[in-house]
């Protein structure tokens, strides 16, 4: 077994003391000389022709400095996939969602900017509005989008095998339909942003973004700039989970004011806004048809879901392929087909969140899993076992587990939650149940095609000798990625932690596709280790050749050097490093060669010393359409065990406590990896147990505030037991893969099937309110006492 | 038409002249630079803005700065000393109780102020004490952690 210093370790983060004392700055903390403030004009209305909008008044009022409309800034198109770029800064001829931008101001106050847009006369043509994937589809349902005929924004249709013939072969057959509701990514920080222009026409978007070089491909595609003009800036922020991975109207309209003003100008979404605007998860709809030999062997799924989508496109392309494809595993599945739609409507668009796509998708397929396993009589634990994928194993839809420890993480929560005793012997409301589920560690492709590497990292030594300052375009977004770079680096290069310093986030640094699709512990952290072994090895180049010693003869650990040969004389080149360093405090006198030494010398030999890293997959996946959607150089996998009580009375479903085994591969950092999973949980449980956003029939959103849209609170939140299993990721750097998103997966199938477990009532309709549970209750007394 | 104010913030003396429709969380925030105290709904739903106003927990969003004269308010900025960080940041930190961070200021002073009151907390103390912070990224496990290693 690899010996290792630095990562495996539970070292405090490198951020945690700044955000501990207030002193870390996010966007909202930052002013600039000068500067302005923006407001957005948005729609009041789901569904309108916009006739006219006069500005007259606005631009009158003092203070004013700039009203911007889609006149005035163009209709270049952009979104998230090129396939789909149906958005524009502001609305040109119609509004299509309660939101939707029509125009910007910028003043020398929030108060006037506000006014302002006040002043603003719109004259609408109301249109009919639709906010059901029911009434989108319907032949005579109003077109959201000219060119996106009959409101689909993208279809989906796929088979791997032969599925009808597998469901022939079958001896049972099992068919569901499972229902979400749209979810708030409820973030703490709302977005915001600061753009500004210097006196050379270059452009500093400092924002609350996942993903700096997007925003800074689209800010330059839509001002008409050379990317090389447009630096984005990405200060500590307060998560995203998804829905802050691509550039948003604000931060185009905001640079369009600034240079409109020539002056810093700062905006914000309201708590409100950030509803509004929404790109978070989709409500989807599944059915679900799985078949199963007597033995439990799974022989075939046959899928269909359609994704509530809103107006725009946004992510709903990769979403919808996401809902299909990671269904292929973490079971072995000959045979499976999938049709998929995205639907747009009059609400505002979804997007990514956490467990893009497939989070619903498995909450259905679990809890099927569960009914195939109690008629068959088998453990729903053993029948997971039997058809659970292995370390090397393909799915059907050629993607590749090239670590897996799947069985590992079942039987750390079967013994974790003591199930052998408790499965089958709990007393009537109260229940167990688990679930398993897996995600990519890094989309195999780019989100626009190209043959960029997806992380490039440089490490630049201190010219004393002392420092290894770490320079990544990646971003933290709260997950840890800083200080797991930070710890891979240092890991990689032999020093302590202490000797790294890292700086992240500024698309100067070079390129990095940001946060998303759980990537960068992977993927950046690829180009890290390189990086900082192609500083290494100069290092040691100029020292073998000053002590005549091939380079495999020494190593770097601890900040030491470590040669083969012990008795190797280094005086001379300690005094070398000592008349350099006369009068310094921190002259060495080990028995061993110093790193700072070393890299002194090398200095001195080369001059400054940088290392270049980077990393790009290999190219992955089938060829047939949409391939790319689910390859990923390595899966992250999970299992989960919920406790429950539920009150036969009421429908109240309490969670008492979860059991949760992540499989991460090598874990950086412990305990932000334990971080990851319980955080997960959370977010599962809310979506599972009361998060809705609530829409009226004009398409406003009634919960738009953290009171009455529920999150789970400090009250709620169950003990949860993590426990870290370790595979060996051949593809990662140190063998590490993702636990940001694949420890969702079963956190909502765990809690149905414990849900039946206690009150014998399958629940297909979230969240679990006490209404809709103590209906499921109702029913099944119903049914009983009538048999 | 501005109000001169006077108050104390973590033991330094103000007198400031606010408008009459300024937050308390805005004037900390904007006119007196101390932007530790995090603003996450303005509505007084997420506890991101919380500070310690004559020796309670309060958001500070939902609090006039014209109604603090006079008062004795404590922010985040005033917990570290010269020394370093407060006991309850430090075991922030070591817990691993913070990821975004930007619920954490709130979270440390709703902390405070429940140790400030009661030095020995039951399991069901620390979860009421901090019920009124939101935090989206943890699952609260370890920030239940950190508090605990701080009862007496």
């Amino acid at each position: 077994m690899k010996e290792f210093n630095t990562i495996r370790t539970r070292a405090n983060r490198l951020d945690s003391p700044d955000k501990a004392t207030g002193e870390a700055i996010y966007v909202d903390d930052i002013s600039k000389p000068g500067m302005l403030f923006g407001a957005l004009l948005q729609s009041p209305h789901a569904h309108a022709k916009v006739l006219s909008i006069d500005t007259t008044e606005a631009k009158k009022l003092p203070g004013v400095k700039a009203v911007l409309t889609s006149k005035d800034v163009g209709t270049i198109p952009y979104g998230v996939s090129p396939a789909r770029y149906d958005e524009t800064v502001f609305v040109t001829d119609k509004v299509r969602y309660v939101g939707d931008e029509i125009a910007a101001v910028a003043a020398t106050s929030l108060d006037i900017a506000l006014k302002a847009v006040e002043l603003i006369r719109v004259e609408y043509e109301i249109l009919p509005a639709v906010f059901t994937v029911e009434d989108a589809i319907k032949e005579d349902a109003p077109q959201i989008h000219e060119k996106y005929k009959g409101n689909l924004t993208a279809e989906v249709h796929q088979e791997f095998g032969d599925v009808e013939k597998g469901l022939k072969e079958s001896d049972i057959i099992k068919t569901t339909t499972v229902k979400n509701k749209r979810q708030d990514g409820a973030f703490l920080e709302m977005q915001g942003c600061i753009a500004e222009f210097d006196r050379r026409g270059n452009l500093t978007l400092t924002s609350g973004t996942q993903t700096p070089h997007y925003v800074q491909r689209t800010v330059a595609m839509v001002l008409g700039m050379d990317i090389g003009k447009v630096r984005v800036k990405k200060p500590y922020l307060g998560a995203g989970f998804g829905i802050k991975a691509a550039a948003n109207p604000m931060e185009l309209a905001c640079c369009f004011l600034a240079k409109e003003t020539n002056k810093p100008v700062k905006m914000n979404y309201t708590r409100e806004q950030v509803f509004m605007f929404c790109r978070a998860r989709h409500q989807f709809t599944h059915t679900i048809t799985t078949g199963a030999k007597k033995d439990g062997t799974l022989v075939a799924l046959k899928h269909e879901c359609t994704l509530d989508g809103g107006a725009y496109s946004s992510f709903g392309i990769a979403t919808v392929y996401y809902a299909g494809s990671l269904l292929a595993g973490p079971y072995k599945l000959p045979n499976m087909s999938y049709e998929g739609f995205r639907v747009y409507n009059n609400k505002p668009a979804c997007g990514a969140q956490r467990g893009h796509g497939a989070v619903i998708a498995r909450a259905a397929f679990e809890q099927q899993l569960d009914m195939i396993a109690e008629e068959l009589g088998i453990d729903p634990m053993e029948l997971r076992i039997k058809n659970m994928m292995s370390r090397g194993d393909t799915t059907c839809n050629d993607l590749n587990m090239s670590s897996f420890g799947m069985s590992e993480c079942i039987d750390a929560v079967r013994e974790g939650s003591d199930w052998d005793r408790k499965k089958g012997n709990m007393p009537i409301g109260k229940g167990i149940g688990m679930a398993c589920g897996f995600f990519v560690s890094g989309a195999g492709f780019p989100i626009y095609r190209s043959d960029t590497y997806h992380g490039t990292v440089m490490i630049k030594l201190t010219e004393d000798g002392g420092t290894a300052l770490v320079y990544t375009a990646s971003a933290e977004i709260g997950q840890g990625s800083d200080t797991a770079f930070a710890m891979i680096a240092a890991e990689a290069l032999g020093v302590p932690l202490s000797a790294i310093r890292l700086a992240s986030g500024d698309t100067d640094m070079g390129v990095d596709l940001g946060a998303y699709s759980s990537r960068q512990t992977l993927m950046t952290g690829h180009a890290t280790k390189d990086a900082a072994e192609h500083v290494k090895s100069q290092v040691l180049a100029v020292l073998a050749e000053k002590l005549d010693t091939p380079v495999e003869d020494m190593d770097i650990k601890n900040g030491f050097i470590e040669f083969k040969n012990q008795t190797l004389d280094f005086s001379e080149l300690r005094t070398t490093y000592i008349k350099e360093h006369r009068g310094w405090i921190d002259n060495p006198d080990s028995e061993k060669l110093t790193f700072n030494e070393a890299s002194r010398i090398a200095y001195l030999e080369k001059g400054t010393i940088v290392g270049t890293g980077k990393y790009k997959p290999v190219f992955l996946g089938g060829k047939y359409k949409g391939a790319a959607v689910g390859t990923s150089p390595a899966y992250g996998c999970s299992a989960q065990v919920a406790e429950v009580t539920v009150d036969m009375g009421t429908g109240q479903v309490i969670i008492d406590n979860v059991t949760d085994a992540h499989d991460c591969g090598k874990a950086i950092n412990m305990t932000s990896v334990e971080g990851q999973m319980e955080g997960s949980v959370s977010m599962g449980m809310g979506e599972a147990m009361h998060e809705e956003v609530i829409f009226d029939d004009k398409g406003n959103v009634l919960n738009n505030d953290l009171a009455e849209y529920k999150l789970v609170t400090a009250m709620d939140m169950p003990k949860v037991k993590s426990i870290v299993v370790e595979s060996d990721e051949p593809n990662g750097p140190f063998g590490a893969k993702e636990v940001g998103e694949g420890a969702i997966m079963p956190t909502i199938p765990a809690i149905l099937n414990a849900v039946y477990d206690a009150a014998g009532v399958r629940i297909y309709e979230l969240p679990l309110t006490p209404e809709r549970v103590y209906t499921a209750i109702q029913e099944y007394k119903e049914r009983k006492g009538a048999a | 038409m501005k109000k001169i104010i006077n108050l104390t913030i973590n033991d330094q003396a103000y007198e400031i002249a606010v408008v009459p429709n300024k937050t308390l969380a805005d004037m900390l925030r904007y006119d007196l630079n101390l932007t530790g105290t995090k603003k996450g709904c303005d509505t007084g739903d997420c506890g991101a803005c919380t500070v310690i106003l004559n020796g309670d927990a309060v958001n500070s969003c939902l609090i006039l700065a014209v109604q603090t004269d006079g008062a004795v308010i404590e922010t985040i900025e005033g917990l570290a000393t010269d020394e370093g960080l407060h006991p309850i940041q430090e075991a922030f930190v070591e817990k691993g109780a913070i990821q975004c961070g930007f619920c954490s200021p709130g979270m440390i002073m709703s902390t405070k102020n429940l140790l400030d009151k009661n030095a020995n907390p039951t399991e069901e103390e620390i979860r009421e004490g901090i019920s009124g912070n939101l935090c989206r990224c943890t699952g609260y496990q370890k920030i239940f952690e950190a508090i605990d290693s701080q009862k007496s």
